[in-house]
């Protein structure tokens, strides 16, 4: 493809605009200035140690590990079977099913939180962690069944029938065949899952009590009342985290897979 | 194996969403449409009667449509650019535009804040080099909102139209160049109208993810520049006014559900024509 002068320059201006309001976190967290401050008058770690100081953020993080994981294997447990039957049987309505199970990703992620908070905490009297783990499995379950059906659309289906006929049960060629073919389809939808509940914000918003506050809504409330490099110092861990991963998946399955 | 187990699978999952999400749906939102036991829009009708409550909606949606065509124009030649680099480069591009799509939103506006604070860079430069004398209250104001969602969803965009850039397929450009036309004359021609179906796709994404985010116009907009999102948490939380944030929940839906529904219209109309033409 031939190059284009004025697309060149957007493109770089874009790449711009995406990386230097980070990079711009990234050397604001080492300022010893007890404000955010730009350019930065000498070098610390101490907000870094800060950050682990910081209860909130110590218990946040705790509760978004544990929500995530809970919330996105739920999903899984539930989800994979899903996508497998649609993708695999004849059922009636099949297609009413598959934008059924995708209609949360259409509700504001803001309302899912009220409405639960209302229903779940309020209505049925359960608690505040109950509420986050539904609302995120919730958010959830569009990742799985999307993604795992499209690597289940891809997969050969005459290896799994070719099971059947050497005299597999179809439960037995789902875990012996099926399973394994798909795994990286499931490890990807599991990554994205985990991810958009870790990062997310409106869903959690009315879900929080005493003691009971996911990473992102701590960082909020800490904001309301600081506005030093701490938080800065944060984000570039949390952006470490991402690398982290995104190295992860380029390795089992390139990132291509996820977008 | 019986014929029933499928069934079992997939009912499961149906019960659990329509227990956790329909119902408690329908028991918050029903109960606007009433008004002393009679079917009515009445509740509706008062909330847009109230002048502040049609503003904070037009500017929802004002931001949304901002938001939408800036990452259009931004998007488009971006990603057009990625997907003719070698295939090394685009890998790491790719991996720069997924990166902070993958960083939370409350990093991504605190970036913002950062900047376009009281004390923030840009203050700070034009401070220093002697061009204002004031701070300027950039923050909290809808040029804040919209400059933080460009920052959140562009990525998006970007990530939608590559795989529509890259099934265009070079030869037509090579030809179009030698039978005369500018490379700018070539872009407008070739590439634009391809890759409008992409772009409607990513649109809609855009619109709606804008229209629907929380953590961005609550730190960049605050309490001053209110939209819809924000508005139903102050409503409830705040406000303790259940009757409002249900009405603005559907009122959020709505739009949701139109804009999709329009733009996968126009997405399906504009195929065919792009189809005619080849």
């Amino acid at each position: 493809m031939r190059k284009q002068k004025g697309m060149t320059i957007i493109a770089i201006f874009v790449f711009l605009f995406l990386f230097l309001p980070l990079l711009l976190i990234i050397i604001t967290s080492f300022g010893t200035e007890s404000a955010i401050k730009f350019p930065i008058k000498g070098f610390t770690l101490d907000w870094y140690l800060n950050v682990f100081q910081t209860e909130s953020f110590i218990s946040g993080f705790k509760l978004s590990l544990t929500i995530g994981v809970l919330a996105t294997l739920l999903a899984l447990l539930i989800g994979v079977p899903i996508s497998y039957v649609l993708n695999r049987y004849k059922i009636t309505g099949k297609s009413q099913f598959k934008s059924f199970f995708l209609s949360p990703t259409i509700i504001p992620g803001i309302v899912v939180g009220y409405v639960l908070f209302q229903w779940i905490v309020i209505k049925l009297g359960f608690s505040v962690f109950i509420g986050l783990l539904i609302g995120h499995f919730l958010i959830s379950l569009p990742y799985i069944i999307r993604v795992v059906g499209s690597s289940l659309e891809k997969m050969d289906v005459s290896v799994e029938e070719a099971a059947w006929t050497l005299g597999c049960t179809r439960q037995k060629a789902f875990i012996k065949i099926v399973l394994p073919n798909i795994s990286s389809g499931i490890f990807a939808s599991f990554m994205l899952a985990f991810v958009n509940s870790f990062n997310n914000v409106p869903v959690s918003m009315f879900l929080s009590g005493p003691g009971v506050n996911m990473l992102p809504t701590s960082i909020l409330s800490f904001m309301e009342y600081n506005y030093d490099p701490t938080v800065s110092a944060l984000s570039v861990i949390i952006m470490l985290l991402t690398v982290v991963m995104m190295v992860i998946i380029e390795k089992t399955l390139g990132l291509a897979s996820i977008s | 194996m019986q014929k029933k187990v499928p069934y079992l699978f997939v009912l499961t999952g149906t019960i659990i969403v329509l227990f956790f999400m329909i119902i408690p749906l329908l028991t918050s939102l029903i109960p606007t449409f009433f008004s002393e036991g009679d079917l009515t829009f009445s509740q509706y009708t008062s909330f847009f009667k109230d002048s502040y409550n049609q503003s904070v909606v037009i500017r929802t949606i004002r931001i949304s449509v901002i938001v939408m065509v800036i990452c259009m124009l931004l998007g488009i030649p971006t990603s057009y650019f990625i997907a003719g680099v070698d295939k090394k480069w685009k890998g790491l591009l790719m991996a720069m535009t997924l990166f902070p799509l993958l960083t939370n939103s409350v990093i991504r506006s605190f970036a913002w804040i950062n900047i376009l604070g009281k004390n923030g860079i840009i203050n700070s430069v034009l401070l220093k080099s002697h061009i204002i004398e004031q701070p300027l209250n950039l923050l909290y104001s809808e040029f804040a909102i919209i400059i933080g969602s460009v920052y959140l969803f562009l990525p998006t965009m970007i990530m939608t139209l590559i795989g529509v850039m890259e099934s265009i397929e070079p030869e037509m450009l090579e030809a179009a160049e030698t039978l005369g036309a500018s490379p700018f004359v070539a872009f407008r021609k070739i590439i634009l109208p391809l890759s409008i179906p992409g772009a409607i796709v990513g649109s809609t994404l855009v619109f709606t993810g804008t229209l629907t985010a929380y953590t961005t116009p609550q730190l960049l907009g605050g309490n001053q520049k209110m939209v819809l999102s924000t508005l139903l948490y102050q409503k409830a939380n705040t406000l303790g006014d259940w009757t409002q944030a249900s009405i603005l929940s559907f009122i959020m839906i709505f739009i949701t559900v139109l804009v999709m529904q329009g733009l996968n219209w126009l997405a399906k109309k504009v195929d065919r024509r792009v189809d005619q033409h080849a």
